[in-house]
């Protein structure tokens, strides 16, 4: 197919849509209403499909939950301080074992922020963010080709391991216009997860429960979730990188900043400088074993986040002191350029003497 | 001998974990009752509330989920929208249709969802330990309201039924009772209505059913039912609130 120049909201609903979803409830928020908008454009008077405006971001989430019963492709989204209000529905989603994709298009926090890019959400994607001992698979796409590639990753690994998975973009990544292709054509025919409530007909009745008077069934919940975590840990580790082969120095950045920390990276190689490129693609499960095969080359590991530095916890983890780490952040919503970023990297390379 | 009344099939043999005097168990075979004899045990799902009745999967024999506090009629409305040809319902308590899930019990209301909701309205937090419920009659007693439920601090009683009614999609609502034989019969021809609403996908319908507390009431069972006939209904009218179905009774 040819590309389509479309703006990042958009490419999610549109791949969305091909990847087979089927329902989607979602509240406005800026700066990812296109892609409700988009949704509703295209998805509420499509046969056999359905979207609501929810009176809420708990209630959309809650809608998330009861359609994912119904056995259906299912999606939601939101921005920041919307997302605060879903965790309550992602808690249950991940305990009930319910497939889900749920966008986040970051914006500048604590409280409601600002309305520009940032990536402060990071602590709330990958630590579970609702109640409970749970994990949700976390997908950070930095361009237009990403978005639509990674959300329909998001629906087949949903389906996979039965949990929600979170998209984390961004403000920006939301609103940039790209040229984007899109890979798969939307199935002509919808299908029901063979697990789906929608009674009892020619089978026992099921029960789909997270409440249980029983720690032994509570623990043992727990443990099968551990074991399907741990088994995405070993399948679906994702990440990029770019000119690490000789980099004495890496810097390590995901989403809109990986992309922004690329423009610096090629200035810095003019410049003659080794540095290169580690971009986490699944923020969970996190490229531990990747930063621990770099640091066999390159010392220095220069952490670049849009925030005041919460990825830096996971690198530092990875390296177990094998490696020295600096932390070059911008929170709020500010949007640093490249060549901000260059002047930290070429701080930090010639301070420790790596001309 | 002819046998006129036997245990529903879809009602599971296990003893119930409701105290005694407790409006859950009745209401549970009603609705087994009800849907048996609908024929509904192949399309239906059931949402549970949080609250006592949280474990009313463990009795009724047919596909339920459990949603988070409040949240029954925003699950309830995903599955419908995502699978119209399903028969839903939601199972709540006070505490969680009039307080906590305040706005999805409104909008999910006026939406006009095809779902039916058993709304079991016994004036008070029962799996908490009797803690005020929006329902509180006024001066009534309950652990946070130790002085009686007083207006000025704690507002009035909330008429869930009345509030619904004034909005464009409900089509049934009744208020009926589980506090005597006439108004246990009652209830089950009024829950029977609400499904056939929905299966004629009208809009929203809801039952609202005074039930007894005995425990939290701090009563025998036998005052605890007297006490719905003599005060909460002064209250809680019982009757039909709203209905547009432009029918007769269902049955």
């Amino acid at each position: 197919m040819a590309k389509v120049l479309m703006d990042g909201n958009s490419v999610i609903g549109e791949a969305a849509i091909r990847a087979g979803c089927q329902c989607y409830f979602g509240y406005p928020i800026t700066p990812q209403n296109e892609l409700t908008e988009y949704m509703a454009n295209h998805l509420s008077r499509k046969k056999g499909c359905a979207f609501i405006q929810a009176e809420s971001e708990l209630a959309a989430i809650n809608m998330v939950f009861g359609a994912s019963l119904a056995g259906v492709r299912v999606m939601t989204s939101s921005s920041s301080p919307g997302m605060s209000l879903k965790q309550e529905g992602i808690s249950y989603l991940a305990s009930c074992e319910l497939p889900s994709v749920i966008v986040n298009m970051s914006r500048g926090g604590p409280g409601l922020g600002t309305i520009s890019a940032s990536q402060s959400d990071y602590f709330q994607a990958t630590r579970g963010g609702g109640h409970g001992d749970y994990r949700t698979i976390v997908l950070a796409p930095s361009s237009g080709q990403e978005l639509a590639d990674l959300t329909h990753r998001a629906f087949d690994l949903a389906d996979k391991y039965r949990i929600p998975v979170l998209i984390l973009g961004d403000g920006i990544l939301g609103q940039m216009m790209e040229p984007v292709e899109f890979k798969h054509e939307a199935p002509a025919e919808l299908p029901v997860r063979s697990n789906a409530l929608r009674g009892a007909k020619g089978r026992a009745s099921r029960i789909v429960r997270t409440c249980t008077s029983n720690t032994s069934d509570m623990e043992e919940l727990n443990w099968s979730l551990y074991r399907r975590y741990q088994l995405i840990k070993e399948e679906e580790i994702t990440c990029e990188t770019f000119l690490v082969e000789d980099a004495e120095m890496i810097v390590v950045s995901f989403g809109i900043a990986a992309r922004i920390a690329r423009g610096a990276i090629k200035n810095a190689r003019a410049n003659g400088l080794k540095v290169g490129l580690l971009q986490p693609v699944t923020l969970w499960p996190f490229p531990s074993a990747k930063v621990e095969e770099l640091a066999n080359r390159a010392k220095y590991f220069l952490v670049f986040e849009m925030n005041m530095g919460q990825m830096i916890e996971d690198v530092q983890l990875a390296l177990n002191g094998k490696g020295e780490t600096f932390f070059y952040g911008r929170p709020g919503g500010v949007i640093p350029t490249p060549s901000e970023v260059f002047r930290v990297i070429s701080r930090h390379y010639y301070q420790k003497g790596l001309s | 001998m002819t046998k006129v009344y036997s245990r529903p099939k879809l009602l599971k043999k296990k003893i119930f974990h409701y105290c005694a005097g407790c409006g859950h168990s009745i209401i549970h075979r009603l609705l087994a009752e009800v849907i048996e004899e609908m024929n509904l045990q192949e399309r239906i799902v059931g949402i549970n509330s949080a609250g006592c009745s949280v474990f009313a999967y463990d009795y009724l024999d047919i596909d339920m989920a459990e949603a988070a506090h409040g949240r029954g009629m925003a699950v309830a409305t995903g599955l419908k929208r995502a699978s119209p040809e399903t028969i839903v319902f939601t199972y709540q308590g006070d505490g969680d249709l009039a307080a906590i899930g305040t706005a999805e019990t409104v909008h999910t209301a006026n939406r006009g969802e095809r779902i039916t909701t058993i709304f079991v309205n016994n004036a008070v937090y029962g799996m908490t330990g009797g803690q005020m419920a929006p329902t509180t009659l006024l001066a009534q007693l309950t652990t946070t309201t130790p002085y009686g439920r007083d207006a000025r601090l704690e507002g009035h009683p909330i008429r869930v039924s009345e509030m619904l009614a004034l909005l464009g999609g409900v089509v049934y609502i009744e208020r009926t009772a589980v506090d005597s034989p006439t108004n246990i019969r009652k209830t089950k021809k009024s829950i029977r209505k609400a499904f056939q609403v929905q299966i004629d996908g009208l809009g929203f319908s809801m039952v609202e059913i005074l039930a007894p507390c005995p425990i939290n009431w701090k009563m025998e069972p036998l005052e605890a039912w007297q006490w719905i006939g003599k005060e909460m209904t002064k209250v809680f009218p019982l009757g039909v609130i709203k209905d547009i179905t432009g029918q007769k009774d269902a049955d």
